[in-house]
């Protein structure tokens, strides 16, 4: 399990988990959840048109997921936010359903980009995705206090003079790079889960900030490890441990964070009536 | 005039049996999509109703692995995953965001593993592009009473709900005071868009279903504020659309020289993208 070509999807694994929990520890607080399903998505069509051109795919991401969060930003500041997400998703859907169409695509290639394709990552691509990785960081980094007050109180973030709309398109474009690095690994649907699951998971357990973007990343980094080890005892797609590993964490988390509120209840009721 | 006719509709156009099941279905699917759009689209739940499409494509790729009818699979795992995601999130708006979000993640894993089991267990040669994108042209025509029946209850639940939802969707307040029960309203709306999502996935793929669900609609109550108005504008867009893109999709057969034609979905997502941006302008100047 850990000879060989093995090592390479642990590190890159381990790269894209990072990324994961700490962008999608934003995404959560932000409530960016759909933005952050349709940007992967829609830049795969980035990737069967790089496929088609015969240039590097991780190029046809960036492209795409930067245009999709461009649009999505530009095209949401009137109108609904959630509509205009929904419409340029299809938009570049569509664009990739042409491209597929003029394509021999060879189906598995197709599953891969979807469904993530870890075990498969060569050496020479570990460099660019862990530069871009570590851009992506820097980034949110960069942001981390802007991002935090206008995600938790807008009012205070607007008087103190951050421009709600300059931080949101900063978000949705790393999102986007966050998108390129990690869409060739887990793949095009599966980022979504784990840019979802483990910083949800994390927020049930706490409410300070700091320490629930830790434990997003402890969460994303456990998801992503078990996900791998299972997948290559059971021989069984990678995907579906990401997704299901991703949903019972926040199950748990609900059930704990549930057990918290009713403790609480229960220990304000005996300090009332001690007052 | 004859010339201009023919070079619109290209030949066999009208006579093709498939261009009549794709017009018959994707019109039904375009009416439906669109009345239950109106009221995605104000509940502010187009992420819903898009994550639906995705989660009734797992149902699906599942119901196709154990051997039953996808219908079942489409409608029935879309239900459950519309009432689960009633269930775990309805306090706020960015908490319902957040469970559509652990559903939709979820199955989409369940999707990854039926998919994975059917294309290792059997020959299914472009099962992964078809459920991702659908053929409205290769739709069986004795699917044709099933849909509509379906159509005809997704309709029916909001024809019954009629006042309730739409109060609820302007004003959750308002409605709570007038004793609107709004769990309740809130379910079965689910349920409606459950069984108009996990249709039209079927029948005319996950992009389109979306297109025609949220397109529509958002372009209509752009144009106007008033809900009944809004809810036949949005109809008559959808069935536009649909079949102008059948009819392009068709055309396109004949353009250049590689006899190759281009996706319907292509035609119709286009479409109602550039309606969507010609409405914002229109808008602006209002």
């Amino acid at each position: 399990m850990f000879s060989g070509f093995m090592i390479n999807a642990w590190t890159i694994a381990t790269v894209v988990a990072i990324v994961a929990g700490v962008v999608g520890f934003f995404v959560v607080l932000r409530g960016s959840a759909f933005p952050a399903h349709a940007i992967p998505k829609g830049a795969f069509a980035g990737a069967a048109a790089a496929n088609l051109l015969g240039i590097n795919a991780l190029v046809g991401l960036g492209v795409f997921a930067v245009l999709a969060a461009l649009g999505i930003g530009t095209l949401g500041r009137r109108g609904r936010q959630d509509a205009v997400t929904a419409l340029a998703l299809v938009m570049m859907l569509a664009i990739g359903a042409v491209l597929l169409s003029r394509s021999s695509q060879y189906e598995p290639q197709i599953y891969a980009l979807l469904f993530g394709e870890v075990l498969g990552v060569s050496t020479t691509e570990l460099l660019p995705v862990a530069l871009l990785g570590m851009v992506c960081i820097a980034a949110v980094m960069l942001l981390y206090r802007p991002l935090l007050l206008s995600s938790i109180v807008p009012e205070i973030a607007e008087a103190r003079g951050i421009r709600a709309r300059r931080v949101e398109m900063a978000f949705l474009l790393v999102v986007a790079v966050a998108t390129a690095v990690t869409v060739p690994v887990v793949g095009a649907l599966l980022i979504f889960s784990l840019m979802i699951g483990p910083p949800a998971a994390a927020r049930s357990f706490t409410d300070r900030p700091s320490l629930a973007l830790v434990l997003s990343v402890v969460f994303a980094l456990v998801t992503v490890w078990a996900a791998i080890a299972i997948s290559y005892l059971s021989n069984w797609p990678i995907g579906f441990f990401v997704g299901a590993i991703g949903a019972i964490s926040y199950g748990i988390g609900r059930v704990w964070s549930g057990l918290r509120g009713a403790r609480e209840a229960q220990s304000g009721r005996r300090a009332g009536l001690a007052a | 005039m004859q010339q201009l006719l023919t070079s619109i509709f290209e030949p066999g156009f009208f006579s093709s049996e498939p261009v009549h099941v794709a017009l018959v279905i994707g019109g039904a699917a375009a009416i439906v999509s669109a009345i239950v759009g109106v009221f995605t689209v104000m509940r502010g739940q187009s992420f819903a109703g898009h994550a639906l499409s995705d989660v009734s494509t797992a149902g699906g790729s599942g119901a196709f692995l154990i051997g039953l009818s996808p219908l079942v699979g489409f409608v029935g795992l879309g239900v459950v995953g519309a009432t689960t995601m009633d269930a775990i999130g309805v306090r706020r708006v960015r908490g319902r965001d957040l469970a559509t979000g652990i559903v939709l993640g979820g199955s989409i894993g369940l999707a990854a593993l039926f998919l994975y089991l059917g294309t290792t267990s059997g020959a299914t040669t472009g099962a992964t592009q078809q459920i991702l994108f659908g053929s409205i042209f290769s739709i069986d025509s004795s699917t044709i009473p099933l849909v509509i029946v379906f159509s005809a209850v997704a309709i029916a639940i909001i024809a019954a709900l009629y006042r309730p939802l739409l109060l609820s969707s302007v004003s959750n307040d308002v409605a709570a005071a007038r004793g609107v029960p709004l769990r309740l309203v809130g379910l079965l709306f689910m349920a409606a868009l459950a069984v108009a999502v996990g249709l039209s996935s079927l029948t005319i793929g996950a992009i389109l279903s979306t297109a025609l669900l949220v397109g529509p609609a958002a372009i209509a109550l752009r144009l106007t504020a008033r809900p009944g108005i809004a809810l036949l504008v949005a109809g008559v867009i959808g069935v536009g659309v649909t079949w102008a893109g059948v009819l392009l999709a068709y055309d396109s057969y004949y353009w250049g020289t590689s006899r190759q034609g281009y996706p319907v979905s292509f035609f119709i997502v286009t479409l109602v993208f550039l309606l969507y941006l010609a409405s914002g302008l229109r808008e602006r100047k209002g």
